[in-house]
């Protein structure tokens, strides 16, 4: 698939290790950001730039909760990328299907009779 | 007796350059090994239900190539090949793919066969020279048209899920 040189989409916003941290460590639920710097172990800036990253495309939301900003996970964006995988997935699944068949042949061949066990 | 139903191919992504596809059989692996070697059985496969496998050429040995040839359902035709670099038999290949439409880029595949008695874990274990050639490859595995349809999806913001 052709991938475009900026971060515009889902697939290159996840393309980054750290990226995909800051997903994980939003899966249980919204955090502030120094939650995110004490859990990643990398300093704040650089946090704050991938969160940019991610909310571009859509997969974080922000909101204010008092003095806070709290980051969520919104994981939409990524149904493009798990349809993707699916269809690879699924080719692969109807080779698998057909191997079934020849290697119960074999199974019958080795058998002698085709009985089976 | 009627077949068991057949378990689901799992696809994971180990690190950005690496394809790691698990399925469980319900054979012994000796046989899985044969289906996988022989060219008339390959033939009967390998082409999953995207076409028929036109050319399927192995000389089993390190160092010895193989080469398939597929007529894709919409009339294309591709082709693969690589070389051989381990064999146990019955147990693991190691060999290198190249898809002969992008014939500088080539991948390095491992097949493992577990002995779990009268069933076998497979892993296929792909690995890419860069996580652009990954993707490209994972792409590839898609239906016609496919791709476009994703990328309109993303466009749409997916009121689906």
């Amino acid at each position: 698939m052709a991938r475009s040189a900026t971060t515009a989409d889902a697939f290159n916003a996840v393309a980054e290790g750290r990226r995909r941290q800051i997903l994980d460590a939003l899966v249980d639920g919204e955090r502030p950001v120094n939650d995110l710097v004490t859990r990643l172990g990398i300093a704040q800036p650089l946090v704050s730039k991938h969160l940019r990253v991610l909310r571009e495309v859509g997969l974080v939301d922000v909101r204010d909760h008092g003095r806070q900003r709290l980051y969520q996970l919104n994981a939409r964006p990524l149904k493009p990328i798990h349809d993707w995988v699916k269809g690879y997935e699924r080719s692969w699944s109807e080779r698998f299907d057909l191997l079934d068949a020849v290697l119960l042949e074999l199974k019958e061949e080795e058998n002698g009779d085709g009985s089976g066990e | 007796m009627e077949a068991a139903s057949s378990s689901p191919a799992v696809v994971t992504f180990p690190t950005d350059t690496q394809i790691l596809i698990t399925r469980d059989f319900d054979a012994p692996r000796h046989l899985i090994f044969r289906a996988w070697t022989t060219p008339d059985l390959i033939k009967r496969w390998w082409g999953g239900e995207r076409g028929s496998v036109t050319v399927a050429e192995v000389d089993l040995r390190v160092g010895g190539t193989w080469r398939y040839v597929m007529t894709a359902n919409a009339g294309f035709e591709v082709a693969f090949h690589g070389e051989y670099r381990e064999i146990v038999p019955n147990e693991r290949i190691v060999a290198t793919d190249v898809f002969e439409g992008v014939p500088d880029k080539e991948a390095l595949t491992t097949l493992t066969l577990a002995d779990m008695g009268a069933r076998t874990t497979m892993h296929l274990h792909v690995l890419h020279a860069s996580q652009e050639d990954r993707d490209a490859h994972i792409a590839s595995g898609m239906e016609d048209g496919m791709q476009e349809a994703m990328r309109a999806l993303e466009q749409v913001a997916i009121a689906l899920l």
